[in-house]
């Protein structure tokens, strides 16, 4: 699907170079961005498995859409503070953390809710994410929500003059909440304009609701334009076009300071949860084809191809076997972190 | 005397000189207007946002994560509702993390009926507030109080409600905010936007000090040995005129508390009250079903059962779906001094 732009013409300032393959990326980005969605992929199929014998209550995250977060969390400016990009995230990117350095450990630990799950301390499901090394605003289920906190990371930007950006993630169906056209408003007063990347992944589905019976619009982002928000619709499932165009975006945000709205195409391979049975449909598989074009460029061999995917796998199933034999949470904890500082929130002892 | 929306505009300058308070911001909380109820007027962090309650609390949450501190405002608690799930998130947020992420922000709104102000601008937040965990909430009743709880508010790692009774905003105290001029006059002269044109105007800030009031404490407004009164905000007031009444005219000893901070509250003031009188009464102006003082009633019959000499009794809003706005209709629902009084009256006269 080609890319799609608001008429704001402006050059592509990637400092990335062509390969000989005539694709726009050099071949070791190439090769790292396809390890690395192998990686995160390998990463969600173990926690499905881990899923379907019983270790875990409930699986969800995002197989399919490796092909934009793989780039997104490459071009993050990584780190803590208001100088670093802030990342509002939701529960189908670990592709993104993946690529930011995640190991297998910590998502595993998560959705077998161990107490060594430093995220949530086994309270929360898999993929919600919260790592404040790295600016990643924990990552909860009430849908859209993150469209409107993100305004208050973006601002606290802007008046610091950090040099960070603020980054939200979600879904077609979550921009109905009214959280979307908060966060529309909020980053493009007058004056007041928020750096801000604001994505939606638009894999077509809100659970079972498919996109043409909850939207009109023929692009989320066509919400953007009376904001006079640059905007853009590019094809997710192309990890190239995802770097090249996301790169573009983010260095236009940190140039001026203001927002964009970016929609991404993307499949949603294993349905919406455990909740519709986490098995593979159809759909374009970012993968595969990502895959097809590194070997028939002669970017990468058949036999790489296979260590990669053999590696994975092996470190993801052997990183289960670890975790599975570590400590669960004790029912004591359940009030831990209630208030800062272990001040009680405990009536009974006030 | 300050009255409370001039001690809450002390304590907000206070905390941007000395406290790095960053933002102050919510509808109409930027100049020219400094606030619905003038709380916000002269301050050089306040700004104005777009009429959306959810964005105000988002962005209150997300300056939060930063770690920078922030004051916002919902302008009327009637209109919180919209955002209950966002309060819910800032609650669960330092406990949902396991301690990753703290949110140390404050959120201010006006609550309660006392000035005709009809179906929406009359609500009740403090029981559901209780509910939202996670959250420290306190409610003033005196312009010092106000100042310290703020400040203390401001101070505290993690989301705290204030909520300002707005009946009480143009009250003034007996008790001088440290650093304040003991003139209203030359206060009201430093302090107070113009009427008209304000092009320029700028506050002259007296030089107020550093005072907190600890949250999770309250205070006896009246001591006494017959009866309790658990009480907040505005109806702290009436609860004193009730117990100045009885001790006047026949000698009954009535014991009121401010319980200041509603959650975490100051058990062992309640505690150590009803141990002395064996009767208590609690007072709030929220609806009466599933209202914060039937949690303290229950904990009472729990853990103090044997030493009580009469039932318990909880004076509250009536479950009514809003206040009318004729005098008869607001009077009608909440409590006023005369329903504290007959219920007080009755709980003293109760034979064990």
């Amino acid at each position: 699907m080609p890319g799609r732009q608001t008429p704001i013409k402006q050059k592509s300032k990637s400092k990335t170079k062509s390969g000989s393959s005539g694709l726009p990326l050099s071949k070791n980005q190439l090769v790292k961005i396809y390890d690395l969605m192998v990686k995160s992929r390998a990463l969600e199929e173990r926690m499905i498995k881990v899923y379907k014998v019983g270790e875990a209550y409930f699986w969800i995250g995002g197989p399919g859409e490796e092909a934009f977060g793989v780039p997104l969390g490459l071009l993050a400016n990584k780190g803590q503070g208001v100088d670093h990009d802030w990342m509002h995230l939701h529960y189908r990117c670990s592709a993104t953390l993946i690529a930011m350095g995640m190991d297998f450990k910590t998502p595993l630990r998560l959705i077998m809710n161990k107490a060594s799950d430093k995220c949530t301390g086994g309270r929360n499901f898999s993929n919600h994410y919260a790592f404040p090394e790295w600016n990643v605003a924990p990552v909860t289920s009430p849908i859209g929500v993150q469209y409107s906190i993100a305004i208050g990371t973006a601002w606290a930007q802007k008046r610091n003059k950090g040099k960070g950006v603020t980054i939200v993630t979600g879904g077609d169906a979550g921009s109905a909440e009214g959280d979307f056209a908060s966060c529309l408003i909020w980053a493009s007063r007058r004056g007041n304009e928020l750096p801000m990347l604001i994505t939606v992944q638009n894999n077509k589905w809100g659970i079972s609701t498919h996109y043409d019976d909850q939207h009109g619009e023929d692009h989320v982002s066509d919400r953007a334009q009376p904001f006079k928000i640059r905007n853009c619709v590019i094809n997710g499932n192309d990890p190239i076009e995802s770097y090249i165009r996301m790169e573009e975006e983010l260095q236009y945000i940190r140039k001026t300071g203001k927002p964009v709205v970016m929609e991404t195409t993307v499949s949603r391979l294993y349905g919406h949860s455990s909740a519709d049975g986490a098995n593979l449909r159809e759909g374009v598989d970012c993968l595969k084809e990502f895959e097809s074009l590194l070997l028939k460029k002669d970017i990468i061999t058949e036999k790489k191809v296979k260590d990669i995917k053999d590696n994975y796998a092996k470190e993801a199933k052997q990183a289960q076997i670890e975790v599975r034999d570590e400590l669960d949470p004790v029912a004591s904890s359940v009030w831990d972190h209630y208030y800062v500082n272990n001040e009680s929130g405990d009536w009974r002892t006030f | 005397m300050a009255n409370m929306a001039q001690a809450i505009r002390l304590a907000l300058h206070y905390a941007e000189k000395n406290l790095e308070l960053k933002d102050v911001f919510g509808q109409d909380v930027g100049a020219p207007m400094g606030g619905v109820f003038t709380a916000t007027q002269g301050l050089e962090t306040s700004w104005n946002t777009p009429l959306d309650e959810r964005g105000i609390v988002g962005t209150a949450m997300g300056i939060a994560l930063t770690g920078d501190r922030c004051v916002a405002e919902i302008q009327f608690c009637d209109y919180i509702f919209n955002t209950i799930d966002l309060l819910k998130i800032a609650g669960n947020t330092y406990w949902a993390s396991y301690g990753n992420f703290s949110l140390p922000l404050v959120l201010m709104t006006p609550v309660g009926a006392g000035i005709r102000g009809s179906v929406y601008h009359s609500h009740s937040f403090d029981a559901w507030a209780s509910r939202l965990a996670g959250w420290k909430v306190v409610m003033p009743s005196t312009p010092k109080d106000a100042y310290g709880l703020l400040l203390a508010a401001i101070k505290d790692p993690n989301p705290v409600m204030f909520l300002k009774p707005k009946a009480l905003m143009r009250v003034r105290g007996e008790e001088l905010i440290p650093g304040e001029p003991d003139n209203e006059k030359t206060l009201k002269s430093m302090i107070d936007a113009p009427v008209g044109d304000r092009t320029g105007w700028k506050a002259n800030w007296p030089q107020v000090e550093d005072f907190t009031c600890e949250i999770g404490k309250g205070k006896v407004t009246r001591s006494g040995t017959d009866l309790t009164v658990v009480t907040y905000g505005r109806h702290v007031l009436m609860c004193n005129e009730v117990a100045d009444q009885l001790k006047q005219e026949n000698g009954t000893s009535v014991e009121v508390i401010d319980l200041m901070s509603i959650y975490p509250y100051d058990w062992e003031l309640i505690k150590t009250s009803v141990q002395k009188t064996g009767r208590v009464v609690f007072v709030n102006e929220d609806t009466e079903v599933t209202n914060f003082a039937e949690h303290l009633s229950y904990r009472v019959t729990q853990e103090l059962f044997y030493e009580l000499m009469a039932r318990p009794k909880v004076v509250a809003g009536k479950n009514l779906p809003g206040i009318g706005l004729h005098a008869e209709l607001e009077e009608a629902s909440v409590p006023q001094v005369a329903d504290i009084r007959k219920e007080v009256i009755e709980v003293l006269k109760e034979i064990p």
